[in-house]
């Protein structure tokens, strides 16, 4: 057993158990911290296949942008120290009932199938040189379009998250 | 199109018109103005129908001698199949130019009497878009060309007698007799509709002279076809007609389909005078003469039917005639009786020219009788105009208050009563003739009837002008009146001439003039028995004394009766009310109420609220749960797909 | 060089998917049921990672995905917060079970 292999386990582990945190903790700080834990380890297996620039999207990104998000908006609707209240039993039998099933079921249809390796091909190097000539190509294979419709889409999430949040002036004329 | 086929359109258009006008503008117009557009068109009507009168009889209608039919429009309006349209159009033939002119001539007569009659009431345009409308459709009934273009005219006299009747819609009584007579013409017409459909289907056509044609030639395969399945002892073909004549009894109020007209006095008297003694009632009379060569050679069975149903109900009208103290309701039943007589004039007759005086004699009889009971209906209304009542006993002495009332309500007495040298006499003489030739027995009843006629005419002569010592102080009710008394003379005149007229050289079965046969030693029963009549009714009458409540204690039972109806009424409300409400009405009432509508429609709709209520929770605006169901489906069918795919 | 199995990988994604799914379903809190979605997420890039590493070495269309759907990410997470915040201000709570008035 090489060390990658060693290292993917340990992260396997690692992501898998601070993910049941942030799913099981009663305490939202604790929850967050956990996700964020969990995140870093993602991108850390990300570092392992070697898929670089990924590895640092995820951090930068959501580390850096998402979690950050996720724990102001807990500040600002939640007094510190507070526990989330118990879920229902029913409730959580049901929906444990239901991803344990799943879980059981993917298991099993991932484990029947055999995957089959392209074989005879020139691996492609995922590095930013290679990613960022093929994001703006505009002939065959290429992404600037889906990029293009990205930048939209980003705007328009700016646009709304302003005018969701915003408080309206007749709300506070009331 | 010559002058008179457009003078025949015109007479049927005109009243369509102005009841068009008065009907969509008549609010806005004055009662006045109203009143004159109705009167003018249909004088203008009566006009153009003396002329194409004139014109048919004298000129274009005489062909070799003889008085052929002439097509004046005819245009297909919905074809069924290749053999079988409806067509509409305008025939002229003896008996249609003769119905027209009855039609306009007392049609306008009634106008005219109207604007006096009718002067002050409330929706009086209304009551003239009414009455222009029944000329209208009655104008078109005559002039049919096809079975079904008399139907829907026979519908829609059906209407505008329905609306006539109900005229006074806040009186209740007026409320139930319209409805009576729209529901017992409509049941009759419902045999009139089913014999259209057995005649059509047998002859594939609807148009009169075609079916006429097919079901009286010899050897002609529909005819063979027709009679060859027999019911009860009598042909498809007899039963067909026996149903079209149903139709017939309904309008002309043939027992037992008569009790509709009684109550129809409920509306105006002009109206009765026109449409329930002039012209709408004789409609039936009319449809068994327009069929009555198929009648004659093809089913004298139905025929003879039709003269014993004629013969009963003539003297069972006169009957109950003679004991009604409603002045109006002796007149509608002195109708019924006149109309009987006219129908089994028709059921005597025979086919060829020495048997069908019967015929020419019932169309002389309809033409006259229009004249003299329409008479006798305006007179009644004048009466009624000036005491305020129907009852007789308000009534007595009033000669000197109504003396033109007085001498043309005599006048058209005496001609009902057949009193020698007015027209009534001479058409009644005729029918009895006929009858005397072919069918003793309904002759003797018909002798009898015109006895008892004669009586029950002058038991109302002489309770209105008699009766009572005059009034002192006595002044006349008329002078002001003359809308309402000129028609009253004009119809004097035709009550005491229209027996002149050498009616058999116009009106004939077969088209060719003929002499009605006129025995002087012939006419001494009927005018002895009309005299007899009248002398009785002056004894009784003519001043007041208690031999006539001697008499009715006397026969108190039969008296009853009479004056009762023979209960007819009251068996039809038993049999409608008790039998078929109970037996019928009611359990398919409980079937509509628990089956059709609480199981069906209020169950379906339950089981929709049930179900709606029994899934609301579903939509619990808990965004888990619908998650959740979500996701619970999808891997549902993941895993459906690959099993079955895998 | 030995390599982990596949099917091992996919494993561990389909664990951290039905985790957030757990999650997603067990949690009364908008927030917690946020995070719940980005661990979905992520479990689905790990996924595409794997497959264009271990199938499709010459290609990079996993990388691609995997980019947009961080992206993605970004904006729901951006949305969602200012969601968040406004019915936090209409009801002044974030508890799914009390703000149900969108129902029959």
């Amino acid at each position: 057993m090489s060390a990658s292999t060693i290292i993917f386990y340990i992260l396997a582990t690692l992501v898998v158990v601070f993910g049941a945190l942030t799913v099981f903790s009663r305490k939202i700080f604790r929850a967050a911290i956990s996700l964020l834990l969990s995140l870093t380890f993602v991108a850390g297996l990300y570092f392992l296949w070697d898929v670089d620039f990924i590895g640092a999207l995820q951090i930068i990104i959501y580390v850096g942008g998402i979690i950050v998000l996720i724990i102001f908006s807990i500040f600002l609707t939640h007094h510190s120290g507070q526990k989330l209240p118990k879920a229902k039993v029913s409730k959580k039998l049901l929906s444990g009932t239901l991803a344990v099933a799943g879980l059981g079921f993917t298991s099993w249809v991932v484990s029947q199938f055999v995957f089959k390796p392209a074989v005879g091909v020139t691996p492609v190097e995922p590095n930013v040189h290679n990613i960022g000539l093929q994001m703006l190509n505009y002939s065959e294979y290429g992404y600037v379009f889906p990029f293009e419709v990205i930048n939209i889409l980003l705007l328009a999430a700016l646009v709304g998250a302003i005018v969701i949040a915003i408080k309206k002036s007749q709300e506070t004329e009331k | 199109m010559n002058s008179y086929d457009l003078s025949a359109l015109l007479i049927v258009i005109l009243p369509a018109l102005s009841f068009l006008v008065l009907g969509l503008f008549g609010n806005r117009l004055s009662n006045r103005v109203s009143g004159l557009i109705g009167c003018a068109s249909l004088v203008t009507t009566a006009i153009l129908a003396i002329y194409v009168a004139a014109g048919y009889f004298f000129d274009f209608g005489l062909v070799g001698g003889v008085h052929e039919k002439h097509i004046a429009l005819q245009f297909q309006w919905l074809k069924f199949t290749e053999n079988l349209s409806i067509d509409l159009g305008i025939v002229l033939d003896p008996i249609s130019v003769m119905m027209l002119l009855v039609i306009t001539i007392v049609s306008s007569m009634v106008h005219i009497y109207s604007l006096g009659y009718m002067k002050g009431e409330e929706y009086f345009e209304r009551y003239y878009a009414y009455l222009s409308l029944f000329s209208f459709s009655m104008l078109g009934l005559v002039i049919a060309v096809n079975i079904f273009q008399m139907y829907i005219f026979w519908e829609l006299v059906g209407v505008s007698s329905f609306l006539l009747i109900g005229f006074y819609f806040t009186k209740p009584s007026a409320i139930a007799a319209a409805k009576k007579a729209f529901i017992v013409t409509r049941f009759a017409d419902l045999g009139f509709l089913i014999g259209i459909l057995m005649l059509s289907y047998n002859t594939k056509s609807l148009d009169f002279f075609t079916i006429i044609e097919r079901l009286t030639q010899v050897g002609s395969p529909y005819l063979a076809n027709f009679t060859a399945t027999s019911f009860m002892g009598m042909s498809a073909l007899s039963w067909a007609l026996l149903l079209v004549f149903m139709g017939g009894a309904g309008k002309s109020a043939m027992f037992p389909l008569h009790i509709w007209l009684p109550d129809a006095m409920e509306g105006p008297t002009p109206v009765s005078a026109l449409i329930h003694a002039a012209t709408m009632v004789v409609a039936g009379v009319f449809l068994v003469a327009r069929l009555f060569p198929v009648f004659a050679i093809s089913a004298p069975d139905a025929l003879l039917i039709i003269a014993y149903i004629g013969a009963f109900t003539a003297l069972f009208a006169a009957l109950i005639a003679c004991t009604q103290t409603d002045i109006k309701r002796v007149l509608a039943y002195s109708t019924i009786s006149q109309i009987a007589y006219m129908m089994f004039g028709l059921g005597v007759a025979g086919w060829g020219a020495e048997n069908s005086e019967g015929f020419t004699g019932s169309m002389f009889h309809l033409f006259t009788h229009a004249f003299f009971k329409a008479l006798l209906f305006l007179g009644a209304g004048a009466v009624i105009h000036a005491v305020h009542s129907n009852e007789m006993k308000d009534m007595g002495g009033l000669r000197k208050s109504l003396p033109i009332t007085h001498i043309t309500f005599l006048i058209a007495c005496l001609a009902i009563a057949g009193v020698p040298g007015l027209s009534g006499f001479f058409s009644k003489e005729a029918i009895l003739a006929a009858a005397f030739h072919s069918h003793p027995t309904i002759f003797y009843v018909g002798l009898f009837t015109s006895g008892l006629t004669a009586y029950y005419m002058f038991r109302l002569y002489f309770r209105i002008f008699w009766h009572n010592p005059v009034p002192e102080h006595s002044h006349n009710h008329e002078g002001h009146t003359w809308a309402m008394n000129i028609p009253l003379i004009i119809l004097a005149v035709g009550a005491a001439l229209a027996g002149w007229i050498p009616f058999g050289s116009f009106v004939s079965a077969d088209g060719k003039a003929m002499e009605l046969p006129f025995h002087l030693t012939f006419s001494i029963a009927p005018v002895a028995f009309g005299l007899i009549g009248i002398g009785i009714a002056y004894l009784l009458y003519a001043k007041k004394n208690d031999v006539p409540d001697k008499i009715a204690s006397s026969i108190n039972a039969f008296y009853k009766a009479s004056y009762n109806k023979f209960y007819i009424d009251e068996i039809y409300l038993f049999i409608t009310k008790k039998v078929l409400f109970n037996l019928v009405g009611r359990p398919a009432a409980w079937f509509d109420r628990t089956v059709v509508n609480g199981l069906f429609i209020n169950g379906s709709a339950e089981a929709t609220v049930a179900t709606s209520r029994a899934i609301k929770p579903m939509q619990s605006g808990r965004l888990q749960s619908y998650t959740m169901f979500f996701l619970g489906g999808v891997l549902l069918l993941a895993a459906l797909l690959i099993i079955k795919f895998m | 060089m030995e390599q982990v199995p596949l099917s091992h990988i996919l494993i561990l994604s389909s664990t951290l998917f039905f985790l957030g799914v757990y999650g997603f379903f067990s949690r009364r809190n908008l927030i917690t049921m946020l995070m719940s979605v980005e661990l979905i997420l992520n479990s689905v890039n790990i996924n595409f990672i794997a497959f264009n590493k271990y199938l499709f070495p010459h290609q990079l269309e996993g990388v691609f995905f995997t980019m947009f759907i961080i992206v993605v990410a970004a904006a729901e997470v951006s949305i969602s917060i200012a969601i968040i915040i406004n019915l936090y201000r209409r009801f002044k709570t974030i508890d799914i079970e009390d703000t149900t008035t969108m129902k029959y």
